[in-house]
């Protein structure tokens, strides 16, 4: 989507459902600065959702949207799942594949795309759960990394399948019950972000979504990489409230319980060499336009 | 190719066939189909200009096509689509009540469309219901799209459709245009003026 054209016929303008007007006129296409502090005063890219009340994947997703550095030239592919529901109500491109598939379109996408624009960045970001992710569709998750292709992946881990009334995942937690695996996982969390790194991600992330400040920082940090240098791999911690038994206000502190230095969901950073060398690029560039910003402000003030 | 096959206002059942799996062609350049009849264009637009005349909730239901000001030339439909309604407004009778609702996009949008402002594909059947349209123009709609809201308008409601196609017309509507242009758009409305008076309207 050009930030041209994204203009409404005028004569047409008055009978445009209000959305679409705040679309145009508020939302933070094109500004390089946008991020999850946008939220509330600016048109968010999510419409509405139908996600449970209290849910973390729905808070997620929004500073996820929130975050994307180039929404307007972004696709996004995903999965069957909670996100599903949400994906229609999006102002961002995006797809929805075949469960599992995800990784293996979001390969087609990218190329296509890198031929089709040779000279403007295209962003392809997968967002799939974990069964999706780690499960079903693991094979192509691997092979896309094998591969190297330049894209990132977000696993949206509430570890276990929530909306088919909470079987099983290979990234439950050993020894958890959930209302269809009554007899409790049997074996060890799969790691994938461990595997992850072996298999070729430059950029490695293992965390909750507790803390808005840290998953912009990270969705940048991964596009960017996976943009200039190749796969990269997010896994967040999304609690589905109904299957483990919590209410719609206590998703947030079971965010918390888990990322605890122990915890399954303790802070994990994995961060190659080249991609050390892009973000520490990315970083100054981007001091240097603050600085820039901040003492044009200045002048103007003055 | 002669058919028994009809394209009329339903509702016609749940899943009406595809009207060219019914035998249906699309017209030619310069020609108009009419209840899946070939006809000379002229013959179109006099016909499409009587339903709208005679219709007691005319509506035109411009997509992103047109909503959008892609191009020049969208901008330029959009202007002619505007200058159709108006020419609608002015021309009814009192009986009628002209409509122009957006279909902005193509999301399954259910439940929270509100079919008093706009017009989903998904579900178009509850808008032409809703507001008790009998009358429709499509203008501006992607193909696919435009195709499966008209099955699901003449699967589901009397409502009688009316294409303004820019690609080459739509067998699932009862009368269709194709290679749409904003004269062409303009013309139909110089048609709606022509008309005004010698049509039958709705009465209350």
């Amino acid at each position: 989507m050009s930030l041209e054209r994204i203009k409404i016929a005028p004569e047409l303008h008055d009978i445009m459902p209000e959305e679409y007007q705040d679309l145009v006129q508020r939302a933070t296409y094109g500004n390089n600065s946008r991020g999850w502090k946008d939220i509330g005063t600016s048109k968010e890219l999510i419409e509405e959702h139908s996600l449970c009340a209290g849910c973390p994947e729905s808070m997620a997703f929004r500073y996820i949207l929130a975050s994307l550095p180039n929404p307007e030239d972004t696709v996004m592919v995903g999965s069957t799942g909670c996100t599903s529901l949400v994906f229609p109500h999006v102002g961002v491109h995006n797809i929805h594949s075949l469960f599992g598939n995800q990784n293996a379109i979001a390969s087609g996408l990218k190329r296509a795309l890198t031929v089709r624009f040779p000279d403007r960045a295209k962003d392809v970001v997968v967002l799939a759960g974990d069964g999706a992710t780690v499960d079903i569709g693991l094979d192509m998750t691997l092979q896309a990394w094998f591969r190297q292709e330049k894209f990132t992946t977000i696993c949206f881990d509430n570890e276990l399948y929530a909306n088919t009334g909470g079987q099983e995942s290979g990234l439950m937690q050993k020894g958890f019950v959930a209302k269809m695996a009554p007899v409790g996982k049997t074996f060890e969390k799969v790691r994938l972000p461990e595997i992850a790194r072996e298999s070729g991600c430059h950029y490695v992330v293992n965390c909750t979504v507790s803390k808005p400040n840290l998953v912009e920082k990270v969705i940048k940090n991964a596009i960017h990489v996976a943009r200039e240098i190749g796969p990269t791999y997010l896994q967040l911690y999304t609690p589905c409230i109904l299957e483990i038994g919590k209410n719609s206000m206590e998703g947030l502190q079971e965010m918390r319980d888990s990322e605890k230095p122990t915890e399954r969901f303790a802070y994990k950073e994995y961060i190659s060499e080249t991609a050390k060398e892009l973000l520490t690029e990315i970083a100054a560039k981007e001091k240097e336009r603050k600085a820039a910003a901040k003492k044009q402000l200045a002048e103007q003030t003055a | 190719m002669n058919t028994q096959y009809k394209v009329m206002p339903g509702p016609e059942h749940f899943l009406p066939p595809s009207a060219s799996s019914m035998g249906i062609r699309l017209p030619d350049p310069g020609q108009g189909h009419i209840h899946g009849s070939i006809v000379p264009e002229e013959e179109a637009m006099e016909a499409a200009a009587r339903q709208i005349l005679q219709g007691k909730v005319p509506t035109i239901f411009p997509g992103p096509l047109v909503l959008w000001a892609w191009n020049e030339k969208a901008a330029q439909k959009a202007k002619a689509i505007r200058e159709l309604f108006e020419t609608i407004k002015e021309c009814a009778a009192s009986s009628q009540q002209p409509m122009l609702i957006p279909m902005p996009d193509y999301r399954p949008k259910y439940p929270k469309i509100n079919p008093e402002i706009e017009i989903n594909p998904n579900h178009p059947n509850l808008t032409i219901w809703h507001n008790k349209i009998d009358v429709c123009m499509f203008v501006g709609v992607h193909c696919h799209q435009a195709n499966l809201s008209l099955k699901i308008i003449r699967g589901g409601t009397n409502c009688y459709t009316i294409a303004m196609c820019a690609q080459a017309g739509h067998e699932d509507a009862m009368l269709t245009f194709r290679d749409a242009t904003a004269e062409k758009i303009l013309r139909l409305s110089e048609w709606v003026r022509k008309l005004k008076g010698s049509v039958e309207p709705p009465s209350n």
